[in-house]
């Protein structure tokens, strides 16, 4: 796959290192003189110079092949915004991957439909949440596109819903349960299915119903 | 006003002359010396994507809303919040890049480009020039 990476920094260089060993075709196109040369150095015609929100650079990188995939690894979020408007909108890039590094500029990405995002801070915060599940529910997967996303919850002895069986225990709309994980092996669910404490449900639901969900099978 | 250098204070002063009510925001302290002794406006500090300060200056109440911040990119991406997250009826945005301009123009972006005025501005000038040699 032919991949053009904006922005040879830290993620950038390491992600085109990771890259070219897989085999893929990369350019990369670093704005910094000084980075400029160390990337040349060892990248040679793969690292172009220049501004990638300029179109100019951006086509003469390859942007009119198109590339499979533009990854926007800048610091700076808003010319991460711009590089994949440019390359989705204007040069029919099919998949662009952005860098956020101000997690409060998230909203922006969201806005624009820039998807999928990745967030040094969203990603150890997810850690966090998932090394010290003090709200008893754990994020796995958002699913942005289907407005769906799956997390974990783990039965304690105090929740209602111990006990009872899945047919029993009634749900937030928009919301089931699709593996029951009890002794380290996950189960289909069924109706007759007894909820133990200790068991960790695996459950898809709209974005927005974690609470909901939570008083269902935390506290109950 | 978002973003109040030299062009975006300049347009507050005038825009506060002509009777409107003026909210401007800017990175730097400094630029609300642009603005006068007499700046009778808001003067909001911090960056223009800071989206919690665009709610203290105002941006869900505001008719219209100027984007000239020193970043190109900046520009692009505030005017777009603005347009579709805050409904603002009237979005300007300057964009120095002539291709950048073009292509937000062309998404429906209200954009100036200053840099596009001058080209024309120029090629005109030498165009008249021309004509009146031969």
């Amino acid at each position: 796959m032919y991949f053009l990476i904006a922005g040879g920094g830290k993620v950038g260089s390491n992600l085109a290192r990771g890259l070219i060993r897989e085999g893929h075709e990369v350019t990369v196109i670093e704005q910094r003189p000084l980075r400029f040369d160390q990337l040349e150095a060892e990248f040679e015609h793969q690292v172009h110079r220049g501004d990638a929100t300029e179109l100019f650079v951006l086509e003469r990188a390859g942007i009119r092949r198109p590339p499979d995939v533009v990854v926007a690894t800048t610091g700076d979020d808003e010319d991460n915004i711009v590089i994949c408007q440019l390359s989705r909108d204007h040069y029919g890039v099919e998949t662009t991957i952005a860098r956020v590094n101000d997690p409060r500029n998230q909203p922006y990405f969201d806005l624009l439909g820039i998807s999928p995002t990745v967030s040094a801070t969203a990603s150890i915060m997810g850690l966090i949440e998932h090394e010290v599940p003090q709200h008893g529910l754990i994020h796995l997967l958002e699913l942005r596109k289907e407005n769906l996303e799956i997390v974990e919850i783990t039965i304690d002895k105090q929740a209602a819903c111990a006990g009872k069986t899945i047919g029993e225990v009634v749900l937030p709309e928009g919301s089931r349960v699709i593996s029951v994980v009890r002794n380290g092996r996950a189960e289909e669910p069924y109706g007759a299915m007894q909820l133990e404490a200790g068991d960790a449900l695996l459950a898809i639901l709209e974005p927005g119903k974690e609470d909901e969900l939570r008083q269902i099978l935390v506290r109950g | 006003m978002i973003g109040c250098g030299r062009v975006g204070s300049a347009v507050a002063l005038e825009l506060a002359n002509a009777g409107w009510e003026v909210s401007a925001v800017d990175e730097r302290e400094e630029a609300l010396g642009r603005l006068g002794d007499d700046w009778a406006g808001e003067f909001y500090v911090g960056h223009g994507m800071d989206i919690q300060l665009l709610r203290m200056a105002g941006i869900e109440d505001a008719d219209a809303v100027v984007v000239t911040t020193d970043g190109d990119n900046s520009n692009i991406v505030i005017g777009q919040m603005a347009q579709k997250q805050f409904d603002v009826r009237l979005v300007v945005v300057r964009i120095l890049d002539p291709a950048r301009a073009e292509f937000f123009k062309s998404r429906g972006l209200n954009v100036v480009c200053p840099t596009q005025s001058a080209i024309e501005t120029l090629t005109n000038a030498v165009r008249t020039f021309e004509g009146a040699l031969s």
